[in-house]
């Protein structure tokens, strides 16, 4: 076991995964002897060699449309989109090319490649450096969204998208890069794609989220005096309707947080599931707190954007006031 | 049938004041008006000053990340110095000091960085785009604005700048084949500064030079010394002077060298030589035309010192305006989204700190409202308004 931060547990699975599949790859803009600018891919280059670990130019259709035929050609691709808010000229190559090819080759071709993108706010960065588009991708069929919320889950859930046999956009939250460390086992463990923790029980009101903003749902948690229990989705798509709708059912109550834009984030679906699930065991509407439907601002206003643990916290005040 | 030659060419690569103070008369005699050096060269000095205010900045938490300009001043400038105040100046993010001398407040650049939109409020009249930040992109606006102005009767053109790593992006060929195909006066500037972030120019173009990148769209290429004051203006004024009389696209490689790191997050010696850093640190446009401007007794130490004395109060200063400016409203990122903010905007920009989003605070029982007002009460006193 060793204390980790969040980069360093993905370091470690890279490595750990590079050893037994030589068929990984990765590939990205300044991965190589920068070893990224978050320095997630750091000393790759210098283990694996220029061949498994490469930078390209500067392009990001090019990254990923390249990184498809790759994978179509036999091996495991992990291209690194330096920013979430870059991922724009990428988005014809996933949504129209890696997102179809399994469905529309019928199974004939396939894009086993694990798409790594730093996400969201809180880090003081510039434009287009904190926005939070996993819907996006979860509203795309043929892709699958994952998002660690803590060092053990990351290692867990990235060696899992490094077996996927579909093409995984591996979702990073760069707020909690280096906030926090945790014991990560050194020893092989996976963490299923499409299955969610129960960060803590309670029986008052569930709290679904995933991501940097579980950190904050922690904070409110704490300070209330309800039982609470924090579901950490962890993959946004395949999601783990299961695990809410059993926690819902027993406490009659959700919050849902996240830090993406409210209409048509992630958690408009979840509430929609509750709706159709268990709409007989609700005490109260399902409450969102969400970024609002605006342009991520700037570094001055980012945390009046971003949901934090008062506004959490009004939430579950709110959701049990019914 | 015998093998013909199907297209033959050759790139002029344009050099009049180089590092050593030697200068091409026949290019660059007449070329830039003495009184009108002194201010070129000024306005470098400032840009560079700033450019260390700005780093300083960062450092002691002041301001966001920050790319530094330096090294790179003479590219802008020259641009700026030859094109018509009406024509657009489409840039991305290490273009200063050609900002600067459009007339764009220092205020205004240092506010962005401050992570302030409202530094991006560019004045209509000075026909420049704000910082771009994702690659590559704003060549295709730069071709839009222009031929939104010959739509409207004016011969206005557009120069745009990018740099080596940007003209890998898709959007970078689209442009330049829109411009070309379409005939749209559009004046591209590669900026080659060798490093995109940590990767070399050979990684972005495997060709000799950038410049080649125009002729696959039948344009105009030249090379120049982007470290020459003279020759970017020279460049500048041919190019321009072609692409406004034809209406057709032009293109410019300028050699130049980003002597800091990418930005403030960077650190470059994880990834290059001193030993090259040096050799271009020898190449700087400033020096050179300091340099040039003593040998011609058209400088000396008592000019700079006073100089120097008045960048540092007009740098400061504008860091005091930046500064200054009264901190924007919780919510004021709101404000500027559309036309007319949507009613449901309007809500959430009004319940923004109190209720959860999906939530009509009216549906509350009268005791959950109480209760939430003396939340959010001691919310307020806890953030300090």
């Amino acid at each position: 076991m060793a204390n980790l931060t969040l980069v360093q547990a993905i370091n470690l699975a890279l490595i750990q995964e590079m050893e037994k599949n030589e068929n990984i790859v990765l590939l990205g803009e300044d991965i190589g002897v920068n070893g990224g600018v978050f320095r997630v891919t750091e000393g790759l280059q210098k283990r694996f060699g220029a061949k498994r670990v490469f930078d390209t130019p500067l392009a990001e259709s090019g990254i990923i449309g390249l990184s498809i035929g790759l994978a179509m050609g036999g091996l495991h691709p992990v291209p690194e989109i330096q920013f979430e808010g870059f991922l724009g000229p990428a988005y014809d190559q996933i949504c129209s090319h890696a997102a179809r090819m399994r469905s529309r080759t019928r199974g004939a071709f396939t894009v086993p490649m694990t798409i790594r993108i730093p996400v969201g706010g809180g880090i003081h960065a510039p434009e287009l450096h904190s926005d939070s588009p996993e819907a996006i991708y979860a509203h795309t069929p043929g892709l699958k969204v994952v998002m660690p919320s803590s060092p053990y889950d990351a290692k867990g859930l990235l060696v899992s998208a490094l077996r996927d046999p579909d093409p995984v956009l591996f979702f990073e939250p760069k707020r909690i890069y280096r906030a926090f460390r945790e014991e990560v086992p050194e020893d092989e463990y996976t963490l299923p794609i499409g299955k969610a923790r129960t960060v803590c029980e309670g029986t008052d009101l569930t709290i679904v989220s995933w991501g940097a903003s579980v950190v904050q749902c922690m904070q409110a948690i704490e300070k209330s005096s309800r039982s609470i229990e924090l579901i950490d989705l962890r993959t946004i798509y395949p999601f783990d309707m299961d695990a809410v709708e059993a926690s819902v059912r027993k406490t009659g109550r959700c919050v849902v947080v996240h830090e993406a834009p409210l209409t048509c984030g992630f958690g408009s679906e979840i509430a929609a599931r509750i709706m159709e699930k268990c709409f007989l065991e609700l005490e109260a509407p399902v409450q969102r707190v969400a970024g609002f439907d605006t342009t991520m601002p700037y570094y001055k206003l980012e945390l009046d954007y971003l949901p934090d643990a008062h506004r959490v916290s009004r939430a579950i005040e709110d959701c049990l006031a019914y | 049938m015998p093998i013909t030659t199907a297209y033959e060419t050759k790139i002029d690569h344009i050099s009049i004041l180089d590092e050593h103070g030697n200068f091409d008369e026949k290019l660059g005699k007449g070329l830039i008006p003495d009184a009108d050096l002194v201010k070129l060269y000024e306005a470098m000095v400032s840009c560079r000053h700033l450019d260390g205010v700005a780093f300083r900045l960062q450092r002691s938490g002041r301001m966001g990340t920050y790319p530094q300009n330096m090294g790179q001043e003479a590219t802008s400038l020259g641009a700026a110095y030859v094109l018509r105040k009406d024509d657009w100046m489409v840039t991305c993010y290490r273009e200063n000091c050609g900002l600067f001398w459009r007339g764009v407040p220092k205020e205004s650049i240092l506010l962005h960085w401050m992570g302030d939109e409202r530094g991006n409020a560019m004045p209509k009249d000075h026909f420049v785009t704000p910082i771009y930040v994702p690659l590559g992109t704003q060549m295709l606006h730069a071709a839009g604005l222009t031929m939104a102005a010959r739509y409207q009767g004016k011969d206005r053109i557009a120069c745009t700048f990018f740099g080596d790593g940007a003209s890998s992006e898709g959007d970078f060929h689209e442009a330049c084949n829109f411009a070309s195909n379409l005939e749209i006066p559009v004046v591209f500037v590669c900026q080659n500064n060798f490093w995109a972030i940590s990767t070399p120019s050979k990684i972005n173009s495997a060709a000799p030079t950038f410049a080649q990148r125009g002729l696959s769209y039948g344009m105009p290429c030249t090379q120049v010394d982007g470290n020459d004051l003279f020759a970017t203006v020279y460049a500048v004024k041919q190019a321009s002077e072609y692409t406004r009389v034809s209406g057709k696209p032009s293109f410019i490689e300028m050699v130049t060298y980003r002597l800091g790191d990418h930005t403030t997050a960077d650190d470059a010696t994880r990834y290059r030589d001193k030993a090259e850093v040096d050799a271009w640190k020898a190449r700087d446009p400033i020096m050179r035309i300091r340099n040039y401007m003593t040998a011609r007794k058209l400088w000396d130490d008592a000019k700079e010192a006073a100089l120097m004395e008045r960048v540092e109060k007009e740098n400061a200063d504008a860091v005091a305006r930046a500064e200054g400016i009264a901190a924007p409203n919780r919510s004021e990122f709101f404000d500027a989204m559309y036309a007319e903010l949507p009613a449901d905007l309007v809500r959430q920009r009004d319940t923004m700190h109190t209720h959860s989003l999906g939530q009509d605070p009216s549906q509350l029982p009268p005791e959950a409202q109480e209760r939430a007002a003396q939340m959010d009460a001691e919310a307020q006193a806890a953030h300090g308004h």
